[in-house]
């Protein structure tokens, strides 16, 4: 009974990189053809470009009706996989097959003209997305309906705020109803309210048996939505599997080890700055790994400063074991980012997370140095570096406790 | 240097299920130049056409203080300084003894078209960068489709040169009907002339500046503003080949021929133009089909 509607063979995507594009302006390519006129140009197997492979010998196949969660970090390949399988880009090795109309959904307001009223974008983005006029037209009132515009359609999209575009421009999508359905998590973005819509709505589509390649970065709602989970790593397919057993050897994958309360890391001479070593502690200053609801949480990050490193910001995750990120922190939060006084040498930066903040669980500290001024924005990658445990001993209720936050309300009596 | 070569042969996943029908598939795979013209897959987004044209006009429309006006202003003021010109010059720019603005007025606003249509079609896949990388259709719609407003054009400005026809109180005889063929013939030649530059504007932005250049330029080395034997008869052979190897030649004099009953152009002249026109189709064709793959990677 089970149709294969999606079957890809050796899928491979290559890319080329580095600063140098092959040609940027006419006259250079003009310059390459006076100058070597019998050189192949077709392939650009020349030795002088840099290649990499964004995806690799990827193969699968997808049934009707199931939902595909594709998971893997940043740059594992990913979007490309999607982009490949809508046929936005050429595979360039490898084939794959459909059957079925594909609808794609990779942005919110595809082809949106500022120009244009609401009425005339909902027609447009709806034929760009691959709906027909009269389908457009027969599901128009739902659309505006939906989005919750009646009143401002016919006003230009430009007067529209941004989250009033984003309504309609979703509005639009989810009212694109192909065989195959293929989305990238970046539809769930402006608020909360508006995410638990689009969520919703894509769970509604794929609760009534239609095909859904889906990625995203959060295992939550991959797990909420999907059958089936097909992992990335470096381009290949790691693992094509039922959905829970791939999300946690996906997460247990990059967990720290665990019981080590510090880590080190190996010089690299090219980064301006650079985490050497970082170590978590107790309010006694005795390495920890193990901490209470009810004791601070310190993290000692040693620095190698070695250049200016003006504009330069780190980024803090406390990401739970089931994946859930449940708080982030930048140096940039409060006024002063310490980063930017930070002087060459041997530094050494302080966070502390107070008592009562991190609910009862196992954490991991995933780190990441970037600046806007560098000439690769990311400065230095630690990733995931230690793990931890925290358990409340003191309450009644202890680790039974759901939720995220471990934080202790007071019940409090007043008087009428 | 490569990073990595051919990659690694990757885990095989255990199939799902045995008897499973994968034949009804339909296949992708590396594109081929010629699934970039396939008609049957343009025919199928022929609705995003019509789309995206209707985008563009009233985008123009709405932004323009004078719109449709200044589809005829444009003609009408290049054959009034061409007509002042070659009469301050004593020039000949006939040999059909029509009157001036009619004889220039027909083929100007045909000209007006490859003109519009060409600088037009040159920025559609530029433009529309943010678009190519986010959905799939074949990318040769969006020159197509950049070259409808400025037919709309042609229409209105197709009014005005009847109304300065009548005036001078001259009809059109049976061989209008060739028209609508010879009118398809230049429509493909200036969509040959903007796949080249679409194309090639996708990936060196240079390209959007040059192309208003070369449209000045074929606007004098085309019988436009003058009929084709005029200045034929004053040229040695050389340059005779030279001239008629321009794609525009041909078609243009034709449609002279074809509206205004001008004498029909000499065949050889016509033949070589013929040549020009077939080269620069399938090479703006092929060159198209050929870059396509690059502009989702690279625009």
């Amino acid at each position: 009974m089970s149709d294969v509607v999606i079957r890809a063979e050796q899928v491979g995507k290559q890319f080329r990189i580095g600063k140098k594009q092959p040609h940027s302006r006419l006259s250079e390519v003009l310059m390459g053809w006076l100058t070597g006129p019998f050189r192949r140009t077709g392939d650009g197997d020349s030795a002088s470009e840099t290649t990499f492979w964004a995806l690799k010998n990827v193969n699968f196949e997808v049934h009707k009706g199931d939902v595909v969660g594709i998971i893997g970090r940043n740059g594992a390949g990913k979007s490309t996989l999607l982009k490949v399988l809508s046929r936005i880009t050429e595979p360039t090795s490898g084939r794959f097959g459909i059957k079925g109309r594909v609808g794609s959904l990779l942005e919110v307001g595809t082809g949106f003209h500022q120009e244009l009223t609401g009425r005339e974008n909902i027609y447009l983005s709806g034929t760009v997305l691959g709906m027909q006029r009269h389908e457009i037209a027969a599901r128009f009132d739902e659309i505006v309906a939906f989005a919750g515009l009646e009143k401002f359609l016919d006003t230009p999209v430009k007067r529209y705020s941004s989250g009033m575009q984003v309504r309609l421009g979703f509005a639009v999508a989810a009212h694109l109803q192909p065989e195959i359905l293929i989305v990238d998590e970046v539809l769930a973005v402006g608020d909360a309210e508006f995410q638990r819509k689009c969520l919703q709505k894509i769970s509604d589509v794929a609760h009534s048996g239609h095909t859904i390649l889906i990625v995203s970065h959060s295992m939550i709602s991959i797990q909420r939505l999907c059958n089936k989970c097909l992992w990335l790593e470096d381009g290949t397919a790691t693992m094509y599997d039922d959905v829970n057993a791939a999300v946690d050897k996906y997460l247990t994958s990059f967990w720290p080890e665990a019981d080590q309360t510090y880590r080190e890391f190996e010089l690299d001479e090219s980064k301006p700055v650079q985490l050497t070593r970082i170590s978590l502690h107790n309010q006694n200053g005795d390495p920890a790994t193990s901490f209470s609801c009810d004791e601070p949480i310190g993290i000692d990050m040693q620095f190698e400063v070695r250049r200016d490193i003006a504009g330069v910001y780190g980024y803090l995750e406390f990401v739970r074991a089931d994946g859930l990120t449940v708080l982030v922190s930048d140096s940039q939060d409060l006024a002063s980012n310490p980063f930017t006084t930070l002087q060459p040498g041997r530094r050494t930066i302080r966070i502390t997370v107070p008592p009562r903040v991190l609910g009862h669980g196992e954490y991991s500290i995933y780190l990441s140095f970037a600046s806007k001024r560098a000439e690769t924005f990311q400065v230095d990658l630690p990733g995931n570096t230690l793990a931890f445990r925290v358990s409340d001993l003191l309450t009644a209720r202890g680790d039974n406790r759901g939720g995220v936050v471990s934080t202790l309300l007071e019940w409090k009596p007043i008087e009428a | 240097m490569r990073v990595d070569s051919q990659p690694r042969a990757s885990v095989e996943f255990p199939r799902m299920s045995t008897n499973t029908s994968t034949e009804d598939l339909t296949w992708f795979g590396r594109r081929t130049v010629w699934d970039s013209i396939n008609v049957m897959e343009i025919g199928r987004f022929r609705s995003l056409i019509w789309q995206f044209a209707l985008r563009d006009l009233k985008v123009r429309y709405r932004q323009t203080l004078i719109g449709a006006l200044w589809a005829v202003i444009q003609p009408v003021v290049t054959m009034i300084v061409f007509g002042v010109l070659f009469s301050t010059l004593d020039g000949r720019p006939t040999t059909s003894g029509l009157p001036y603005p009619v004889t220039s007025l027909c083929a100007l606003i045909f000209w007006q078209f490859v003109a519009t249509s060409v600088i037009a079609a040159t920025q559609s896949i530029s433009m529309n960068a943010q678009l190519v990388q986010k959905v799939y259709f074949p990318k040769i719609i969006l020159p197509l489709a950049s070259m409808i407003p400025p037919l709309v054009d042609l229409a209105i400005a197709a009014v005005v040169l009847c109304g300065v026809m009548i005036w001078y109180g001259i009809g059109v005889s049976l061989q209008i009907l060739w028209l609508p063929l010879i009118a398809a013939g230049l429509f493909l030649t200036a969509l040959a002339a903007a796949l080249w530059f679409s194309a090639m504007n996708a990936l060196y932005r240079d390209v959007q500046y040059t192309v208003p250049f070369l449209i000045s330029i074929g606007l004098l080395v085309s019988p436009v503003t003058y009929e084709l034997t005029a200045v034929l008869e004053r040229m040695s052979p050389g340059l005779q080949f030279l001239y008629c190897l321009n794609p525009f030649v041909g078609l243009l004099s034709l449609i002279r021929w074809s509206i205004l009953d001008t004498p029909f152009p000499p065949l050889v002249p016509l033949v070589v133009s013929g040549i020009g026109t077939t080269i620069l189709l399938l090479s703006g064709v092929y060159n198209f089909g050929r870059m396509e793959r690059l502009f989702t990677d690279r625009v």
